[in-house]
């Protein structure tokens, strides 16, 4: 009993010593060096400490649930949007208000009622050789699911997140019968069963493996700046953007997230690490350095990107893509898209 | 005189559990049982949706995906068996009981691709002989090949992980197999050529048999591998029950469907275990352990022969181990800006985990194991069996299983002490070190297990009998007869866990406290970011600390029967 007492008196010391830290906890799903970069910054910036662990998003948001209301974490952030729909099902995300936030951030990237806000952008672009690829402006999604394409595309697993967003989005443009279409499509033009990541697939198109595949267009990027092997390999392909058409939707963009959760212990700390993110400074830096858009226009692009060009950008609100995900997998499945 | 001791011995196993006072037997049932319950609990909370009614989903799954993860589970289950049993089986023979170049050497070198998980290899060998990879893109440029005109055959496929995984998992048949190779008895085998057998005969008549519950041991750890792994089949687009039971759990959010696709995979392990079991169990082995000092007389390899043996034991070394390394290396010094001090840290966190994770879940599984044999009763078995299945599940799966239930004690215990103490007790377990090990116990209980289990197996009972009479309790005959008697096998559970440990990705990575980080983390932050040059740096650090227990753990094998030294 005496023991009893002492760590009693033990417990609430040390609750009483950290109830008021100076900290925000981060649950992260992004793994790039540049965010340890920006988190430091911050912590210099306002003295607040930044404490993270990174996962994988599924991972992460199960984590959250099974910790419950004394869960630690203050912010999810994670890519893309079909992964943070997951969070917002689970039930673990709060609304915030920030007029900061939503002047900041377009209003296709971010929740209607501030359960997430998009942090920069991807593009799911497509990679083609430009020697066999005839009017590649007027490229678009569908074009590569024609008779014309059979055995020339690339694209990795259906496993992948960012088909499974793409998937989605098509879902939600065409409607469940065309996508299945566009689906099956895909799949017959393919010139190899899936396989890889995103790079591997810009590889083949150089080797010659495949004409046209979907990739986010950082990978092509990253390559551009890396080293000489991949430089070239970089160099020989084009990106272009899909659907740029007068009246073309735009190239399917999706978003990195973070969302406050509902249960925060740092709630003000969360809210001012989420309004640090989107400022014109560290927008610049995650895009000069990831190769990301970012979400803030003020933000200038890196030469890299400015390479790539001004583009049309799908305007769909990005909460779609998580809410046609199940039934995005599901097609691809019927589909055959291993 | 060999039959008679065996039959001896088997009515010894068979009566003496009646003679042990039942209250002693029964509280080591009740600590056993104890620890089997705790260990299983991540495993039920994944199952608990088992019985949960999933409704359409299975006729989606049935029509569409299910054939192709039944189809590549099964071509991995038996590819990777045989590769690993055929592979495992000869190095330990050969390198055991023949002389030829380089022997002394491979004893340990054929463990060396332990070291490198699985996943890393699937990466690195990807890199190298794809398509677009170095080997094939510098052929074609050497001969002015177009892209169509030479194409080997595609490394990433079923047939590809296949060769990948026997690569990574034959060293668990190898060291179990020539642990017990060496702990044979010499005049057993000698005995067998005297009575007119041929060398291939006695192999397969009298080693082989008398070897099974080490195979057994050593093949049922790499299938259990082989089936957990997600790395590299994901990286590889082979749709198989892992791929599977995280697409329907996180991508279609069916968490009763991916329970029963977890559940089935769990049961065909525990048939396989059931039926090896069973045909096992005429056999009753009880090596005498008064031999093992007695040298073994090798055999002296010549001409073809032993060239023969050299590259049976250089060729899977070589690509197991010195082809990947040389790769990292290259990678690494073209990368070396990437490293930092930070490194030391990880390093650091690293080692002292595996340390840790690995002393306590050797002293788990020698529990379990004594207990199992004290009261050899069904359901300490079961119970025993069961909770070191954990280790067939993939590791995010059983991560999720460890996460919940700690995640319900916190709260029920916060909730109470609000609602007594006007305290909150906040989070006790969860995100703590101590979460983080225990999840590592779970998982990679079965790797010690099933070797602590069967070396157990190999001391007679009559030892027990003998010690009894002598007046030793229960904990003394363990502490004074079994452990010293078992240390080789005991530092070599270790070592394993040890080596699963800094390996291991799934679990650490969810449950770890805040700001820790392990180098297998850091290769796959990178690796993960298609930046396998970057990660080149954490993952020969993994490779290399890997070596030292690796190395460790062959002269622990080799020391097990001091050949050489009388």
């Amino acid at each position: 009993m005496k023991y009893l007492s002492l760590i009693a008196a033990g417990v609430v010391l040390v609750l009483s010593a950290c109830s008021q830290p100076k900290e925000v906890n981060i649950y992260s799903a992004r793994h790039y060096e540049t965010d340890q970069a920006l988190y430091t910054d911050f912590t210099e910036e306002t003295g607040i400490k930044v404490n993270l662990i990174e996962g994988g998003s599924d991972g992460l948001i199960e984590r959250i649930k099974s910790e419950g209301v004394n869960s630690p974490a203050d912010i999810l952030v994670t890519v893309d949007a079909g992964r943070v729909w997951r969070a917002e099902e689970a039930g673990i995300l709060g609304s915030i208000e920030s007029d900061i936030l939503n002047e900041r951030i377009p209003s296709s990237l971010r929740h209607p009622d501030g359960l997430w806000y998009g942090i920069s952008k991807r593009v799911r672009a497509i990679v083609i050789n430009p020697a066999n690829v005839a009017n590649p402006e007027s490229l678009t999604y569908e074009d590569l699911a024609t008779e014309d394409w059979k055995g020339r595309v690339c694209i990795r697993s259906s496993n992948n997140i960012y088909n499974q967003s793409l998937m989605a989005s098509i879902i939600e443009s065409n409607g469940v019968e065309a996508a299945e279409a566009w689906a099956t499509g895909i799949v017959n033009n393919m010139a190899r069963a899936p396989q890889g990541g995103d790079r591997d697939q810009i590889r083949a198109v150089s080797a010659g493996v495949c004409d046209a595949a979907i990739v986010n267009h950082y990978y092509l990027a990253m390559m551009l700046t890396g080293d000489e092997e991949n430089q070239e390999i970089a160099k020989s392909v084009q990106l272009v953007f899909p659907n740029q058409s007068e009246v073309g939707r735009g190239a399917h963009v999706n978003i990195s997230v973070a969302g406050v959760l509902k249960d925060a212990p740092n709630r003000d700390n969360a809210i001012k690490f989420m309004e640090y993110l989107t400022n014109e400074t560290s927008q610049s830096y995650l895009t000069v350095d990831n190769n990301e858009y970012p979400v803030n226009d003020d933000a200038t692009w890196n030469p890299v990107l400015q390479g790539f060009g001004e583009f049309k950008a799908d305007e769909m609100n990005v909460s779609a893509l998580g809410k046609n995900n199940p039934e995005a997998i599901r097609i691809m499945d019927r589909a055959g898209w291993k | 005189m060999f039959k008679a001791l065996r039959f001896l011995a088997g009515t010894f196993t068979s009566s003496d559990s009646n003679k042990y006072p039942t209250t002693l037997s029964k509280k080591w049932a009740v600590v056993s049982g104890i620890i089997a319950v705790l260990v299983s609990i991540p495993i039920l909370s994944v199952l608990s949706s088992f019985f949960v009614s999933s409704g359409e989903i299975w006729s989606h799954l049935a029509s569409t995906v299910l054939g192709d993860y039944i189809t590549n589970s099964l071509l991995l289950i038996v590819g990777v068996s045989s590769g690993v049993v055929l592979l495992g089986v000869t190095l330990a023979w050969i390198i055991t009981m023949c002389s030829f170049p380089g022997q002394k050497y491979f004893e340990w070198a054929a463990v060396l691709p332990f070291s490198i998980p699985a996943y890393l290899l699937a990466y690195i060998y990807t890199d190298f002989f794809g398509i677009t990879g170095t080997l094939q893109t510098a052929i074609r440029s050497t001969f002015d090949l177009g892209i169509g005109e030479f194409v080997l055959p595609e490394i990433r496929s079923v047939w590809g992980a296949i060769l990948i995984m026997i690569l990574a998992f034959y060293p668990y048949v190898y060291m179990l197999a020539r642990s017990a190779f060496l702990n044979q008895s010499v005049s057993l085998f000698e005995a067998s050529r005297i009575m007119g057998y041929t060398t291939t005969q006695s192999f397969f008549k009298i080693a082989l048999p008398l070897a099974r519950p080490g195979i057994a041991a050593g093949l049922a750890l790499a299938l259990m591998e082989t089936l957990n792994d997600f790395g590299t089949v994901q990286y590889f687009g082979v749709q198989t029950f892992t791929t599977g039971i995280y697409r329907t759990w996180f991508g279609l959010g069916e968490r009763p469907a991916a329970a029963q696709l977890a559940g089935f995979l769990l049961l065909f392990i525990v048939v396989l275990i059931l039926l090896e079991r069973w045909s096992r169990s005429r056999i009753k082995d009880q090596t005498n352990a008064t031999n093992r000092f007695k040298r073994i007389q090798r055999f002296d390899l010549t001409g073809f022969k032993k060239w023969g043996a050299f590259l049976v034991c250089a060729i899977p070394v070589f690509l197991g181990f010195i082809l990947p390394v040389a790769l990292l290396l290259s990678m690494f010094f073209n990368n070396i800006d990437s490293v930092n001090t930070r490194f030391l840290l990880y390093s650091l966190n690293t080692l002292s985990v595996a340390a840790i994770a690995g002393l306590i879940t050797v002293s788990v599984a020698l529990l379990m194991a004594y207990s199992s044999r004290l009261n050899p009763s069904k359901l300490v078995k079961g119970l025993n069996q069961f909770g070191a299945l954990g280790y067939a599940i993939p590791g995010s799966v059983i991560a999720v299983g460890v996460l919940i239930p700690f995640g319900w004690l916190d709260n029920t215990i916060d909730s109470f002490a609000r609602s007594n103490f006007q305290v909150s007790t906040g989070l006790l377990l969860s995100g703590t070190l101590f979460a983080m090990i225990f999840a590592y116990v779970v998982r990679f209980l079965s790797v010690s297990y099933n070797g602590i289990n069967s070396s157990l197996q190999k001391i007679s009972p009559s030892v027990d009998e003998a010690s009894r009479g002598m007046g030793y309790s229960f904990s003394q005959i363990l502490r004074k007869i079994h452990i010293p008697m078992l240390s080789g096998g005991l530092l070599s559970a270790f070592l394993l866990v040890f080596v699963d440990v800094m390996k291991e990705l799934p679990a650490t990575i969810i449950i770890r406290p805040f700001n820790f980080d392990t180098l297998a983390v850091q290769v796959y932050r990178l690796a993960s970011d298609e930046r396998l040059g970057e990660s080149a740096g954490a993952a020969l650090a993994i490779v290399l600390v890997g070596i030292i227990p690796v190395i460790l753990l062959s002269k622990t094998i080799t020391r097990s029967r001091k050949t050489e030294e009388h």
